[in-house]
Formats: structure tokens, C-alpha cells, sequence
């Protein structure tokens, strides 16, 4: 790590290291590629995950965190470039090095106006084609947008921008489909794309040839939101991101306010916030298991996993009166001691659920339409996943470890023995079966801590007002379908400067293109359950 | 009266019976399959509207007489139009093939089975036509789909017809049940019955268009396939076509297989016999179709669907290959005396 530091400071004249919670080096924009291209390629332990692109407006300057892990070591590092000229901002796009900045660096683009030079995909994510200014930027007017009636038609080019030798930007367009393909326009109303996303797919008969994304139907601006909101506000929008990993988003939250505040938070609050997550991911797979066969034509198996995902829902009622969304975390602790019955209820629902599972297999996993059509469909091997940042089961499918609880343990996850589901095939049948064997793992999980569970106080009481110092910090968790975390940037205020969230579906939504090539139209849908993708938690 | 009078009058008042009998066994299908998968998901289904959900359908089909008929803007609209009418028609048309009890059958040729298979495919000309005229990519992709496979299995259903037809020595429908009176053929027939038996329901499900082979359809693709664009009455019509051809199905396979309207006798227990004729031949008829109706549910709602590619490999590697083989050993086992 520390060689990799010295080799970057060599090999960028003016970086600057900054101390924090996070290896953060600041690189002037002339060197940028060359660091990025060491990280990606040269050092030992390669850089090959980039967990996130956030794009940033320092006032004086625009630019962007590149958030950076190692799937071998799991070493962190940040890198931070920056580009003063804020009328025609442009960066050296990464694209070609990381996959998965493809599309992190068009939401850049979209919300900072940062164009990425090289990137063959310059088109806005999330907001429509004519919209005026780039609404992350702290100058941005929010009455610039009236409500536009009128429909938006459909992108037929993808801009790409180059600098040549002398400077000079250039403009090329990328047509997006050719004028004789076959393109059905499936979503943003449709019954298998979980939640109003839509993606234009290009047939031949019945196989695909191309899936092109369109995010933003229903995009809230949170990360705008938060700009305006104090600390304990902004916590109520991450149960509103990915609707079935309520809890654990907001966990990420509190732990990034907490840690960067120095607060210490009790036993008792960490083990609490450990079995609800779990709880939730328990609740999340089922609804997984459900809507999969389901998208595959099966029915009844759908009510399976709603019959049992009912007593969860009935545990999180009791404990934090909410069921879908349980607004439970707050900075310090949780909003309310767990109930008198929970570890009977809870026991009694594993107890439940171990004597269960059966069904789900017999019905599904041993059916032979249903092994068809998984097995060998949807490949995706582990260097695609990486290069995708396809993390959660469908990284762990291709056989890359990357659960967030293993390397970089949080709350009460280092004091239990649990295993990492790891499977190697990369089809949907391996995502599918580790999302299964993860429903058992959590309830293992559950069961370490469930009778533990220490004395001391729900909530630990920190000032009125929460201020976080400045700086720079990040927190991640293992959230229901990936790695979600969160980056703060404060400037010392009662509101944070820039607060992002990682999307656990936005990657997963990415690599449909290049997962379902070949494939046929049934095919689309299964490998697009198997993903296990959640709208909300994309469009932010 | 002159004669061409009263066979007219004759003629009408049994397409009416007809007309009524089609939409009063729709009616029972649909509440037989709402209740049956409801059962099978762990749910009560229709329970509000009268007694047990009783008045339901009764609810939606006065629902769906008064919705519009939306007349869409880029559509070949005499098509559009003209292909629920083609489905029904072909629906009724085989509806009428039926034996329900003896001497209770509207058309009995003696080429009845040919006359069956002929008219039964007449239906994926109109969903041919609804998903062509609809002018929607997921119509038309829809409509492809129903094409390929019903015509592929269409060529199983006709081997497997064939091969009861040669163990019969008849084509006409009444003329098979008759010759099932000292036992029904799938017992008659031992093996090459049986085989003939499964291959039928397996492609009888795919010709009526449902679950695993619904692929025509596949809500969860094609948000509802071929008739996607259709609403009111024009929709009405696909829909009563699926559920008839459901039971037109398993009226078939209950003829050819298990006796049609005939009663379980066993050649030589007369006084069995005797007490087993007592059942009137329609309520035989009616059980074991509704029997292999349930079946057919059960099968609906247990599996996932299958991809087209997959359909049709199971048709052309393995179905029609097998049908054919078997209506070669029934053919050997038949001149050989020993099927009974």
C-alpha cells in the first residue's frame, strides 16, 4: 500500500496525499491516466474493482472521487482529479480500464456536466435530452426546468468527445442502433423489469443483440436533496433507494455520520442493526426467489416466497412499526429498543423457515424447465464482474468473493463465523443458488448473535445539532444485491457538501448488454431476475 | 313445414344451444381455475361476490361486454377485427365435434377426427392475424411464437390422433366411443395407448396455448403477446377461446383415451357393468374432462414456461419422433391381435 502511494507520487508530480479516514491522493488532471493506468494494470496488487465515480464541484473547480479497491488484497485507496475550466470541463475517461465507468462517468456527466474524453457513451443517464444545466453543480438553478409536457424522443446518436494532438475538442456521434435493426422498446410499463426501468432491445428473431438501458423514469435528485437537508433528515430518502435494502442503506449512513464524528456507538446497538440487516436480507432473497420464477412463468413458487417473507415483514412491524421501509437507524443507535418477544419471534420464524426451504427446492431448483433454462444461460466470468463492479450474488456467482462483511467487517460481523456463498459457474442457476444458500447463511448469522445480544443503551445521545467535521468519508456495507456505500463530503456544516450513495443495480443494470448478447428474448428477463435489480436504488 | 325450413330451424336452435353451452362452460372454467390456482397458492381466490366467489365471473364477463372496443390508429383494422372471429370460430367449430353423450353430437362424420384436426387449426390463422394487424413489435413477436409452436405441435396431435384411429379402425367419433364399450382404449391399448396418451396432453396443452407452453402469450415477456392491443369483447373472445380449447382438449383426449361418454365396463362383470350404466354418459363425459382439465391446471400452475427454442426441440427431437414410432408399433401390435 505504501509503495503503491510512493509509485503514485512518482509517477504524478504534484499529487498530494491527504490523511483521512480513507487513502485519499489528490492528482493534478495532466497525470491522471497515467496513475489510473499503473492502479488498473501495473501495481501488484491491482486495482480492479472501481467501486464509484463521484463527481464533485469544488466551487473554483469541477471534478471527481474515484473510489478504488483491490480484489485480491481488498486495499482501498481514493484518487481525486479536478479540472478548473468549468465551461467545458473535461477528464480523461477510464472507461477502457474499468468497465463499470462507462456508465458512472454519463451520470457524472448528466448531473456535473464533466465530459469524459474518450467515452463512447456520452449521452445523458437520468434526465432528459434537453435539460438545461447540470443540476449537481452549486451554481445550478433549479427554476431553469420548467415541467416539460412534451414527449422525449429516443436517442438515436451517443456522443463522443476526443481531444486531438493540438487540443481541440472534437465530437463524434455513435449512432445507437443501426437504422435496420429490430429494436423493441421494453419498459419503462412492463411486468418483468421491477420497477420503471425501460430497455431498448435490439432482436434478431428471437435472440438479442443488444440491450441499451434507459435510467431516470422515476430519478428524485436525492443526492440533490441532501445538499439541503440536515444530517438526520437526509437519513429518511436511503430507505427510499433500494426499497429491500431499507435497513441496511440507512446502516451505512449512520455508521459514515458516526464514525466521522467520532461517535462510539454501543454493543448492544451494533448487534441489534447486525440481525435486522440480516433480516432484511433474509426478507430481500425471498422476494428475489419470488419474482425470478416468476419473470419465468411460474406462479405458484411466487406466493412461497411471500408466505414466508410475511413473518419477517411481521418481526420488522413489531420492532420498528414499519414493514417495507423501517426508517429503524438513527445517528447513535436505533429508534426504539427491540420488543420482549423479538428473539422468540425471530427463533421461531428460523425455526420456521430451515423446516420450509424444501418446498422452494422441490418446486424450483430440482424442476427441469426451470434448470434449462438457467444452467449455462447468462454467463458472465469473474474478470467481467469486476471489470462491471457486479458486486453481491451476481458477483459471487462468478466466483469473486467480495462481501463487504468478510473484508471489511462492520458492526457485530466480526464476531461471527459465517460463509462466504461462493459459487463459480457465473449462469443464473449459480446466482440464483447463492442468494438461496444465503437465505441459510443469515439465519446462521442470526443465530450467533440472537442470544447475545448484550445489555446497555439502544441509543447513544450525541448533540442537538449534528455537525460533521470536515473532510472527506465513506462507509460501505454489504447491502441485500451488493456492495452499497455511501461518500461524504462535509465542510464542517449542519448539511453535508455532497452526499452519494453507490448503487448496488446501477452495474447490474450495465452489464445486461454485454450478459444477454446471444441469448434469447425469455432469456432477457430470467438473466434480468437473476441480476436482482432494484430501480429505485439506480435512479437515486 | 317444408323440410328446408325445419333443417334450418334445427339448424339455428342448435347453434344457439351451442353458443349457450360454449359460454356456460366458459364461465365454469374460469371460476374452476381461479378457484384451482388460488387453492394452489395458498390463497381462497374469488370469495366476495356471491357465495364462495360464485357471482364472479358472472361479474366480469358484464364487465368486459361494456368496455370499449378501442379502434387503434396504425392497425389494419379489417384484420384486426377479423381475427378474434376467426379464433372463436374455429373454437365452436371444434366445440361441436364433442360426443357428450350417445347420439348427443352436433357433427359426427365419418371422417370426424380429420374433420376435427382440419377445423381446430384454422385458429393460428387468427392469431397470426391479430398479432400481424396489431402493429406491435410484442404482437408481432407474439403471434410468431403461437405460429411455430401450434403448427409444430400440431403434427404430434395429428400422429397421436392417427395412431388411436388405426387402433380404433374407425374415423368417426362416434364410431370410437362405440368400440370403447367393452373397455376403454388407454387399458384396450396398454403401451402404445399410454404413450399416445401422454404425448397428446403434453401437445394438446402446447395447441391450447397454456402454461408451460404459453409462450404466444408470456405475460411476464410480452406483457400479454398476441392480443396485447385488443380490449373489450375482441379480447373476451381470445380469452373464452382459451378456456374452451382448454376443455375441447380434454374432451378429445377423454374420447379417444378414456371412453368419452362411455361408462367403465369390464368385459365380463355384466352386473358391474349394468350398475355403471346407470351414470347418464354426459356426466361420465363431463368427469373425466373435467378430470383431465384439473390436470392440465395442475400442470399450469406448478411449472415455469418454457423458451422457444425449447418448445420446439421437444416437438421435432422428441415428440413426433416417438408419436411416429408409436403409431408404428400400434400398427404391428394391432395386426398382430394384441391390442383387445
Amino acid at each position: 500500500m505504501n509503495s503503491m502511494i510512493e509509485k503514485i507520487v512518482a509517477l504524478a508530480p504534484g499529487a498530494e496525499v491527504i490523511e483521512g479516514m480513507d487513502t485519499l491522493v489528490k492528482i493534478p488532471l495532466e497525470s491522471f491516466r497515467k496513475v489510473a493506468e499503473y492502479l488498473r494494470n501495473g501495481c501488484d496488487d491491482k486495482m480492479d474493482y472501481l467501486r464509484d465515480i463521484v463527481g464533485m464541484d469544488w466551487g473554483e473547480t469541477l471534478g471527481a472521487y474515484y473510489y478504488l479497491e483491490s480484489s485480491q488484497t481488498y486495499d482501498r485507496i481514493t484518487l481525486r482529479t479536478e479540472t478548473s475550466d468549468k465551461d467545458e470541463p473535461l477528464l480523461p475517461s477510464v472507461y477502457d480500464l474499468w468497465k463499470t465507468a462507462e456508465i458512472k462517468e454519463r451520470e457524472v456527466y448528466d448531473f456535473f456536466g464533466i465530459k469524459f474524453t474518450g467515452n463512447p457513451d456520452m449521452r445523458r443517464l437520468f434526465l432528459r435530452d434537453n435539460w438545461n444545466g447540470y443540476p449537481l453543480r452549486k451554481d445550478y438553478d433549479a427554476d431553469s426546468n420548467p415541467l416539460d409536457m412534451t414527449n422525449e424522443m429516443n436517442a438515436e446518436f451517443a456522443d463522443e468527445y476526443e481531444l486531438d494532438a493540438d487540443g481541440k475538442e472534437t465530437d463524434r456521434k455513435n449512432r445507437v442502433f443501426d437504422e435496420d435493426e429490430y429494436v423493441v422498446n421494453i419498459g419503462p410499463q412492463h411486468p418483468s423489469t421491477h420497477g420503471a426501468m425501460r430497455l431498448r432491445t435490439s432482436v434478431k428473431g428471437e435472440i438479442v443483440t443488444k440491450v441499451d438501458p434507459v435510467c431516470g423514469y422515476i430519478h428524485r435528485g436525492i443526492e440533490k436533496m441532501n445538499e439541503s437537508l440536515t444530517y438526520p433528515q437526509t437519513l429518511a430518502l436511503t430507505d427510499r433507494l433500494d426499497y429491500l435494502s431499507a435497513n441496511q442503506s440507512r446502516h451505512a449512513l449512520c455508521m459514515c455520520i458516526e464514525k466521522a464524528m467520532g461517535l462510539q456507538v454501543t454493543e448492544r446497538i451494533e448487534y441489534i442493526r447486525t440481525i435486522i440487516d440480516e433480516l432484511q436480507r433474509i426478507d430481500s432473497h425471498l422476494l428475489f426467489f419470488a419474482s425470478m420464477i416468476l419473470d419465468m412463468g411460474a406462479y405458484t413458487p411466487f406466493f412461497y416466497g411471500f408466505r414466508d417473507r410475511e413473518m419477517v415483514l411481521d418481526i420488522f412491524e413489531k420492532t420498528t412499526g414499519g414493514r417495507l421501509i423501517q426508517n429503524y437507524n438513527r445517528i447513535g443507535g436505533v429508534q426504539a429498543d427491540i420488543y420482549p418477544e423479538f428473539q422468540k419471534d425471530v427463533k421461531a420464524f428460523i425455526t420456521h423457515m430451515r423446516g420450509i426451504i424444501h418446498e422452494y427446492h422441490e418446486v424450483v431448483t430440482g424442476n427441469i424447465i426451470f434448470t434449462t433454462r438457467t444452467k449455462g444461460i447468462g454467463l458472465l466470468s469473474r474478470e467481467q464482474v469486476i471489470d462491471y463492479g457486479c458486486t453481491g450474488g451476481t458477483g459471487r456467482a462468478s466466483g469473486w468473493s467480495n462481501d463487504v462483511r468478510k473484508h471489511h467487517p462492520y458492526s457485530a460481523y466480526d464476531k461471527v463465523d459465517f460463509k462466504e456463498i461462493i459459487y463459480t459457474e457465473g449462469d443464473s442457476y449459480a446466482r440464483y443458488m447463492v442468494r438461496m444458500d444465503e437465505i441459510m447463511e443469515s439465519m446462521n448469522i442470526i443465530e450467533q448473535l440472537i442470544d447475545n445480544i448484550p445489555e446497555g443503551e439502544f441509543y447513544v445521545k450525541s448533540k442537538p445539532i449534528i455537525k460533521v467535521p470536515e473532510g472527506v468519508y465513506s462507509a460501505s456495507v454489504e447491502a441485500s444485491r451488493g456492495e452499497f456505500a455511501v461518500m461524504l463530503e462535509s465542510k464542517g456544516d449542519k448539511m453535508p457538501y455532497r452526499l452519494h450513495y453507490r448503487s448496488t443495480g446501477l452495474p447490474l443494470v450495465h452489464v445486461l448488454d454485454a450478459v444477454c448478447k446471444g441469448f434469447k428474448i425469455a432469456d432477457l428477463f430470467a438473466i434480468g431476475a437473476s441480476l436482482d435489480y432494484v430501480v429505485p436504488d439506480i435512479d437515486r | 313445414m317444408p323440410q328446408g325450413l325445419a333443417y334450418l330451424i334445427e339448424g339455428l336452435l342448435v347453434a344457439v344451444l351451442l353458443i349457450v353451452a360454449y359460454a356456460v362452460f366458459a364461465i365454469i372454467l374460469i371460476y374452476m381455475e381461479r378457484k384451482i390456482c388460488a387453492f394452489f397458492q395458498l390463497r381462497l381466490g374469488p370469495m366476495r361476490v356471491g357465495k364462495w366467489g360464485l357471482l364472479q365471473v358472472f361479474a366480469d364477463v358484464i364487465k368486459i361486454l361494456i368496455k370499449e372496443i378501442i379502434r387503434l390508429k396504425n392497425a389494419d383494422h379489417f384484420l384486426y377485427a377479423m381475427a378474434p372471429y376467426i379464433v372463436i370460430l374455429a373454437s365452436i367449430l371444434t366445440f361441436s365435434c364433442l360426443p357428450w353423450n350417445k347420439g348427443m353430437q352436433v357433427i359426427d362424420y365419418n371422417i370426424g377426427v380429420f374433420f376435427l384436426i382440419a377445423v381446430s387449426s384454422i385458429e393460428v390463422v387468427g392469431i397470426l392475424l391479430a398479432g400481424w394487424s396489431s402493429r406491435n413489435k410484442y404482437s408481432l413477436i407474439g403471434a410468431v411464437r403461437g405460429g411455430a409452436m401450434m403448427i409444430s405441435y400440431e403434427l404430434s396431435l395429428g400422429m397421436v390422433m392417427l395412431t388411436m384411429v388405426v387402433m380404433s379402425g374407425t374415423m368417426s367419433i362416434s364410431g370410437i366411443v362405440e368400440q370403447q364399450a367393452d373397455g376403454w382404449n388407454i387399458f384396450k391399448g396398454h403401451v402404445p395407448a399410454v404413450i399416445a396418451f401422454i404425448i397428446y396432453l403434453i401437445a394438446g396443452n402446447a395447441e391450447a396455448n397454456r402454461g408451460p407452453f404459453d409462450l404466444a402469450e408470456a405475460e411476464q415477456e410480452l406483457t400479454a403477446g398476441y392480443h396485447t392491443e385488443y380490449s373489450g369483447m375482441h379480447f373476451g373472445f381470445f380469452y373464452l377461446a382459451e378456456y374452451l380449447n382448454l376443455f375441447i382438449v380434454s374432451g378429445i383426449a377423454s374420447t379417444l383415451f378414456l371412453g368419452g361418454w362411455m361408462p367403465f365396463h369390464v368385459s365380463g362383470l355384466d352386473g358391474f357393468n349394468a350398475v355403471m350404466d346407470f351414470i347418464p354418459g354426459f356426466v361420465w363425459f363431463l368427469g373425466k374432462t373435467f378430470f383431465i382439465v384439473f390436470i392440465l391446471m395442475w400442470v399450469k400452475w406448478t411449472f415455469p414456461r418454457l423458451r422457444i427454442d425449447q418448445v420446439l426441440q421437444l416437438e421435432w427431437k422428441y415428440l413426433l419422433p416417438l408419436g411416429m414410432l408409436n403409431l408404428v408399433l400400434m400398427t404391428v401390435l394391432k395386426i398382430a391381435g394384441l391390442v383387445f
